[in-house]
């Protein structure tokens, strides 16, 4: 691996965010605060987008920068593109009542 | 640490010498339009409102439209009025030479000019005669402590967060400790993010008013019914890889830097302070930019990752690019690239002494790319109905 395909923004969070564009079932190593995963990513990977590092089940919080950016929607496992379609804000939920 | 400015005889600072060219209401746009257009070195605006306008809404449209007028880079101002609207252009040349008493401000009103034509024409003499004066004004070296800073990101994705924020964040500190003004806005985009901000406040009162202001632009979010993502995050936000407002609005903060808040403002309010401040402005870009520059900002540095075109009349909007291959697509537009923070060529802090080091040319009389395209975005935030 010539440079960073990711980037894991705080030690702690649960999805790291690409900043190369990434095949589906390629590897990639990353690079955290303090430590250095491998994992298979599943789905292609659009620069700039994220995917989960560990599984996040259901309702779980979203976890960036060390704080929550949102809760899955449905089971998400690691590797696994993470965006609109398996994640909602908490904030701002006018169509919550 | 010093830039070359203009000491105004008030004692305030100004970073440009503009002869502005003002409509007080839409339908002097086009004669404001039209003289400014006739004039080598004057800048105009144009806006929808100024009529059928009420109280504190009425208020916040004068207070920015005078706000423009006494900026301090602004030389001289041309004020134009149809002649039977709320906000009379005499009233808000008057105010503008209330504030600031030797400067020029001269009203131009269609209905006594006898229409468009004779309109512009009498403005465009007034303008030519201002901007002959404008011309012999001299800079001189001023502290870089008088620098107002107003920090702006738009057309966000993943990098605003990762490179240009924290960047303009380094460059924030850096004029911080130089004894400057910065200002954070865009209010919605701290949502999700408020306990960070709230946190570096100076005092107890400063981080409730931070909190209030935050949860009432949350309220107004919700009362709408909808969920707020689509219209923040915007599809383009989203296309870049931002799922929610709080993945905005933690990457958003990055560009306050690390100091303590001071104060709190309203939109559009005088900016007295040292240090950072907060305003509370929609997240719009343009509504933002317009309040922060009404407020007194000097400067504004503009993040993005998507691209934007976004710069006020009176105020450089300097554009940073969060990503190489928008820097590269949109050249036009950027002034500077953080994108090398992404591909590990340079830190945050290397970017953000390069912003620095440009925020003080720029100061100096360096043009910004928005500037020589003559971007001239003005956008008043409406909090009142139209009558």
């Amino acid at each position: 691996m010539e440079k960073n395909q990711a980037i894991i923004m705080k030690d702690g969070d649960n999805v790291a965010t690409a900043v190369t564009h990434i095949e589906a079932g390629s590897t990639v190593s990353l690079a955290g605060e303090g430590s250095a995963i491998c994992l298979k990513i599943s789905e292609t990977i659009l620069f700039g987008h994220k995917f989960a590092i560990v599984a996040i089940p259901q309702g779980r919080p979203v976890v960036k920068y060390g704080e929550i950016i949102g809760a899955a929607t449905r089971d998400i496992a690691a590797g696994e593109h993470v965006h609109v379609h398996n994640v909602e804000s908490i904030r701002g939920r006018g169509d919550k009542g | 640490m010093k830039f070359m400015g203009y000491r105004r005889p008030d004692g305030s600072v100004g970073i440009r010498n503009h002869v502005l060219v003002m409509p007080t209401v839409v339908c002097a746009n086009r004669v404001a339009r039209g003289i400014a257009q006739q004039v080598q070195g004057a800048v105009w605006f144009e806006h929808q409102h100024g009529c059928s306008q009420l109280g504190k809404d009425a208020a916040r449209t004068a207070d920015v439209l005078i706000g423009h007028g006494i900026h301090p880079n602004v030389f001289a101002v041309v004020v134009v009025g149809l002649g039977c609207e709320t906000i009379r252009a005499q009233d808000v040349a008057a105010a503008i030479k209330c504030r600031c008493p030797e400067k020029q401000v001269q009203v131009v009103l269609i209905q006594d000019e006898g229409g468009s034509f004779k309109a512009i024409a009498t403005g465009a003499a007034i303008a030519q005669r201002m901007v002959q004066s404008a011309s012999m004004s001299v800079r001189e070296p001023i502290a870089a402590s008088e620098l107002i800073l107003g920090t702006e990101c738009g057309g966000s994705d993943a990098c605003s967060g990762i490179a240009a924020n924290p960047a303009l964040g380094a460059a924030s500190d850096l004029l911080v400790d130089a004894g400057g003004t910065v200002i954070l806005a865009e209010t919605p985009e701290l949502i999700g993010a408020e306990h960070l901000v709230a946190a570096r406040a100076v005092n107890p009162r400063v981080a409730a008013r931070c909190l209030a202001v935050i949860r009432r632009r949350e309220e107004e979010a919700k009362a709408t019914g909808f969920d707020m993502r689509g219209g923040n995050p915007t599809p383009g936000n989203i296309q870049g890889g931002l799922t929610t407002i709080e993945e905005k609005s933690l990457g958003c903060i990055y560009k306050a830097g690390t100091r303590p808040l001071q104060a709190v403002l309203e939109y559009g309010e005088r900016i007295t302070q040292k240090g950072l401040v907060l305003m509370d402005t929609p997240g719009n870009d343009i509504e933002q930019l317009t309040g922060m520059v009404a407020g007194g900002c000097h400067l504004v540095v503009f993040t993005t990752g998507r691209g934007t075109a976004t710069g006020s009349p009176i105020a450089p909007t300097l554009k940073v690019a969060a990503n190489t291959g928008i820097f590269a697509k949109m050249n036009d537009n950027m002034d500077l690239n953080a994108g090398t923070i992404i591909t590990g060529e340079e830190t945050a802090a290397q970017v953000g002494a390069r912003i620095f080091q440009e925020i003080l040319a720029v100061a100096s009389g360096k043009l910004t790319k928005a500037e020589i395209i003559g971007q001239n975005d003005f956008g008043i935030n409406r909090i009142g109905p139209t009558l």
